[in-house]
């Protein structure tokens, strides 16, 4: 920006391209356009004009604005992500830091940390892309015919078409057999399923349908902050109900009602959020845990919304993925034919980690069909999801079988990633419960830790004085001394007094055991300074 | 603060209370009608949901009272759901009845009923069923591909290399392709595609972006810091204005819209819950736009709303028109004093066919009109790979530049847009080309040059041909169509077919339309979807079809339309 200062841009010019240096430096937001000496060729203009030039209010300010978007939260790139950027450039510039540099631990964002994509699935992409490599002996076969496949239910042939707003029709059909195969033969139907951009957008999709006058929307504490975040947008209101953590973060029946009777003095409770497995706390719900959320949600006349992003990542022995669509229809009439329920999937997590291309969907069960019309207004109105993201989506679901020239690498691709990640979760348990002052229960799904951490009372109090949330205190100072990125468990919310924060298990397995020692000496260092 | 919650209305009860926007004569734009519009597609929609899963058909009931057509629908959509009838009554949670009122007030004509209806007509095409047409011609919607056009070469070299890497061995990508792949790569995650970008875009293609603009404006600086790389312009255009809403009463956000506009935007603006402004363009004078007008609306608007935000579709969609460089300035200066803050909607940039036209950036406008704007007007422009000579909608690539925007809002918009992570990274791979195209000396540059010549003046020639071949017909007149997609004519409809159209509760034009769809099997939108003068009917078409077929269509469209006025005569 400050290149751009002597470009000539006639009298008067820097009093825009000044404000800048200030935006740069985050100390002096907000002081914009005021306390800054007027540059020295305005002296000659009348008073009156440069005022008026100088204070002349933006249209679009911190006031003006939608209200509902300012009280959006989003921890996992919030401060501690900006933070991280800005010392990733200083690193660049040379300056000297504790660390070589800056590990971002805090998404689950799998190729960044490394992992390699699936191959036959960029195969099949790069197919449909540039059609013209249909004719290379280099692709297999059955990459090229999942590749014709989509091509052909393509409008003009070409992923560069609209698709169909609620996704292209093949793709939702091998969407519909994916989940019947899954869910043990239980039926499912391509009307009923919409694909989206990253499960986020579906979410987002469905809690807008059903937020009307003071709506109630029940999610966990600790909860993925899409959900607040979308809440705030909405201006619905947010129940919490909350994990526990002395249960390997189980979902408590008494708790969900205890959080349902108390919203119901100020809200209609209409919607209860699942994430299972989850995040950020990793438990794994068991079948009757599932069948007793349906039976609340039913009693209660709840909308049900499972995030079930992580179907894929289970690691613990002894647990299993159960869908909420094959439990509910197992469990018959007449929770199976009355209770409304949307469930979600991407191609973001997995053993895929395709994040980048915003591929997902949504299966909705016994919603209302007028809903689901209005549903798909409101979809056309942003044309489609993202069609190279709906052709990966459409790897997920359909990918090589046995006897297909893929199958064996695919399999094996598959299943490397899904036993590393195994194994860095039960590393990741084991060193942190190591440490003294940590507490880690057992990840047994998703890609994340969420340790507990206790903080000195010094460390609470300096904390304050600094204004900041105490974890996000002990989470910048791990970014500045470490360069190991994490997010504060305030940004998911927990507990009055607990601290926690969350770590994704994605970095290589010689990384990871890196940063896990790092990370328990800074936090022995830590506690020793502030005690 | 405005208390937000939405009233226990129905949003269109809600809405009727509002002032009427725009001119008392022509209070209708896309208000009345459209709320029709959106019952028939409601019905439609079920009806496609019944044909799919292979229901029997029922008559389309187009003219049925909406109790009843709907719930015939409903009834049919059950059965798809495979859902036995509800024993005890007990109600569904989410219902017409009981969800978010404005999402239901949300109208899109363009891809509306009609185009279900012609949904419906392919399926039955598909089994044989016998129809006057054998095929039908989507001209409803600006989507090249769809309709033959062929993507860019290089553009599709780069992004396949991009997402299958082992390809930067093959000795059969050249090696412009490759440096433009490898240097994206270097700036993702992981070198992947798949690791999600900065909530913004991915940094070097920012970069890009500004030095295309840069090149664009004749050296007018762009920061790649005001760059925001989107899902499609759409995403840009509804996250500047969902940031923009604010107030209660008659302090509520105002919003500008040109009538005939985008539905988009009226979309988006029931979403939000903010007041539609409608401004006229001028007919007459090849759709211009009048500063009087824009006075006369945003004057009137005051009385009801807090007009704040005036948005521009440069080239025009439906209308086709390419601003003069005089009249941006004087929208510009309109902006400044009434401070409004500026959107315009330029994803035809590359889209002008007029000798004597030319496209100009309200981004350049704004530096060469001088400090006093070029500091203070608040702008936001939109650019996208879906249209131009690209035409890659499926992507869903866009991005914005945002000017003179405040630096506390820069940070709120980044926080909202981190929500959902980051635009698709294949969509950010594929605008990166079209901003950082071969230049001379490169291998592809000849090629690339080719194929994007060709295709535009293509597009000329359809443009011109499309404007003639109307405006032969007697009862339809046609602007020239100076730039974008589209024919936007006027269509004379007589006084017995609006009685028809009124008979089966439907607005004349899209009557018309109708009928056109099932006797031609030619898919059009109905200028009632984008707002029209009162008392004045359109249709939308776009110029798309290769000029063969374009042709064909032309002729076909006139047929039935000689047919419609001796049969309403």
């Amino acid at each position: 920006m400050p290149g751009l200062l002597g470009r000539g841009r006639g009298p008067g010019a820097p009093a825009h391209f000044s404000l800048y240096p200030l935006w740069d430096n985050p100390g002096s937001q907000g002081s914009v356009g005021e306390g800054t000496a007027p540059p020295p060729h305005r002296t000659k203009m009348n008073i009156k004009q440069l005022k008026k030039q100088e204070i002349r209010e933006k249209v679009l300010t911190i006031d003006t604005m939608n209200p509902r978007v300012k009280n959006i939260e989003y921890a996992v790139r919030g401060p501690i992500l900006l933070r991280a950027m800005e010392l990733e450039r200083e690193l660049k510039q040379g300056v000297k830091k504790p660390f070589t540099e800056i590990i971002r631990a805090n998404i689950g964002d799998a190729h960044a940390m490394g992992q390699k994509p699936i191959t036959f699935l960029r195969q099949v992409l790069a197919l449909c892309l540039y059609p013209d490599l249909l004719s290379s002996s280099s692709f297999p076969e059955d990459a090229k015919k999942r590749a014709e496949r989509i091509l052909q239910a393509c409008e003009g042939h070409s992923v560069g078409a609209y698709s169909a707003s609620p996704g292209i029709h093949v793709i939702r059909e091998d969407v519909a057999r994916y989940i019947e195969q899954r869910d043990g033969g239980i039926p499912s139907s391509p009307e009923n399923i919409f694909l989206s951009t990253g499960a986020s957008q579906a979410i987002v999709t469905v809690l807008k349908l059903l937020v009307a006058s003071r709506t109630g929307v029940m999610i966990p504490i600790p909860q993925y902050p899409l959900y607040s975040a979308t809440l705030a947008d909405l201006n619905a209101v947010q129940i919490n109900y909350y994990l526990d953590e002395e249960h390997q973060w189980a979902l408590d029946m008494a708790e969900l009602k205890r959080a349902l009777e108390q919203a119901r003095n100020s809200c209609e409770p209409r919607v209860l959020c699942v994430i299972n497995p989850g995040n950020p706390t990793g438990q794994v719900l068991s079948r009757e845990n599932i069948e007793s959320v349906i039976r609340f949600a039913f009693e209660e006349h709840l909308f049900l919304l499972a995030d079930e992003v992580y179907q894929d990542n289970v690691y613990a022995e002894g647990s299993k993925f159960h869908s909420f669509k094959k439990v509910l229809m197992e469990m018959g009439s007449p929770y199976s034919e009355q209770l409304e329920l949307a469930s979600f999937h991407s191609c973001s997590k997995g053993y895929m980690g395709e994040c980048g291309f915003r591929g997902g969907y949504t299966e909705v069960v016994n919603m209302d069909p007028a809903v689901q019309q209005q549903m798909l207004k409101l979809m056309s109105v942003m044309l489609c999801p993202p069609v190279p993201g709906q052709a990966l989506m459409n790897m997920v679901v359909n990918p090589p079988q046995p006897g297909e020239p893929s199958y064996q690498q695919f399999q094996k691709e598959k299943k490397t990633v899904l036993a590393d990640l195994m194994e860095k979760a039960l590393l990741t348990e084991k060193i942190f419960n190591q440490q003294p002052g940590i507490r880690c229960n057992p990840v047994q799904g998703a890609m994340y830790s969420f340790p507990q951490i206790q903080l000195p009372p010094k460390a609470l109090e300096r904390a304050k004085e600094l204004g900041q949330a105490a974890d996000m205190f002990f989470c910048m100072q791990l970014l500045e001394e470490t360069g190991i990125c994490v997010v504060p468990g305030s940004g998911f919310g927990q507990k009055e007094g607990t601290y926690h924060f969350r770590m994704t298990l994605l970095p290589p397995m010689e990384k990871l055991k890196t940063l896990l020692n790092k990370l328990s000496q800074f936090y022995v260092k830590f506690t020793q300074q502030y005690s | 603060m405005w208390c937000p919650a939405p009233p226990p209305l129905p949003a269109s009860g809600a809405r009727a209370q509002l002032p009427r926007i725009g001119r008392t004569e022509s209070a209708s734009g896309t208000g009345l009608v459209g709320r029709r519009t959106a019952r028939a597609m409601q019905r439609a929609a079920g009806l496609v949901l019944g044909l799919r899963a292979g229901c029997c058909q029922r008559s389309p009931g187009w003219g049925r009272s909406r109790g009843r057509g709907w719930s015939s629908a409903a009834a049919e959509a059950s059965t798809v759901l495979k859902l036995r009838p509800e024993k005890n009554g007990r109600e569904r949670i989410l219902t017409p009845e009981s969800m978010n009122p404005l999402v239901k007030a949300v109208e899109y004509a363009v891809r509306g009923p009609i185009l279900l209806k012609a949904g419906e007509i392919e399926l039955e095409l598909q089994r044989g069923i016998k129809k006057p047409f054998t095929e039908v011609i989507k001209a409803n919607i600006g989507d090249a591909h769809a309709m033959g056009q062929q993507p860019i070469t290089f553009l599709r070299q780069v992004v396949a290399l991009c997402t299958y890497p082992n390809l930067l061995d093959s000795p059969s990508f050249p090696e412009d392709a490759k440096n433009r792949a490898r240097r994206i790569l270097k700036a993702c995650g992981g070198n992947s595609l798949g690791a999600y970008s900065a909530s913004q875009g991915v940094n070097c293609i920012r970069e890009d972006v500004a030095a295309y603009i840069e090149r664009r404006d004749g050296g007018v600086p762009a920061d790649p810091d005001n760059i925001y790389l989107t899902t499609g312009a759409s995403d840009g255009i509804t996250t500047i204005l969902k940031i923009l809403v604010s107030g209660g009463g008659k302090s509520r956000t105002g919003v500008l819209i040109p009538i005939p506009q985008y539905p988009l935007y009226s979309a988006v603006i029931s979403e939000l819950d903010a007041i539609q402004v409608n401004y006229y363009l001028d007919e007459e004078n090849c759709w211009a736009l009048d500063v009087n007008e824009l006075r006369r609306a945003v004057t009137e608007a005051k009385e009801y709303c807090n007009p704040k935000v005036l948005c521009i579709i440069n080239p025009g969609n439906p209308t086709g028109q390419v601003q003069s460089r005089k009249c941006i300035e004087e929208v510009i200066h309109f902006a400044w004093e009434e401070k409004l803050f500026l959107l315009a909607d330029e994803v035809y940039q590359d889209n002008v066919y007029a000798k004597d036209c030319q496209f100009h950036s309200f981004k350049k406008v704004l530096y060469e009109m001088g400090p006093e704007y070029s500091n203070n007007v608040e702008l936001a422009s939109f650019h996208s790979t879906s249209k131009g000579y690209m035409g890659e909608c499926g992507y869903r690539g866009g991005y914005m530049e945002v000017i003179n925007l405040h630096p506390e809002i820069k940070e709120q918009l980044v926080k909202m847009l981190s929500v959902r992570l980051c635009p698709p990274v294949s969509g950010q791979a594929a605008m990166d080309i079209v901003v950082n195209p071969p230049v001379p000396g490169e291998e592809s540059f000849e090629q690339f040059n080719r194929e994007k010549e060709f295709v535009l003046s293509n597009l000329a020639q359809k443009a011109k041909l499309t404007e003639d071949l109307f405006n032969q017909v007697p009862g339809i007149h046609c602007n020239p169509l100076q730039g974008a997609m589209y024919a936007f004519p006027r269509i004379f409809i007589p006084t017995k077919a609006i009685e028809a159209a009124k008979a089966h509760k439907m607005a004349p034009d899209m009557f018309y339309c109708m009928k056109l769809l099932e006797e031609t099997g030619i898919c059009v939108v109905p200028g009632s979807g984008f707002g029209q003068k009162e008392g004045t009917y359109h249709l939308r078409m776009t110029i798309l079809p290769p000029a063969e077929k374009l042709k064909v269509v032309l002729e076909k469209v006139k047929d039935f339309h000689i047919k419609f006025l001796q049969k309403y005569a």
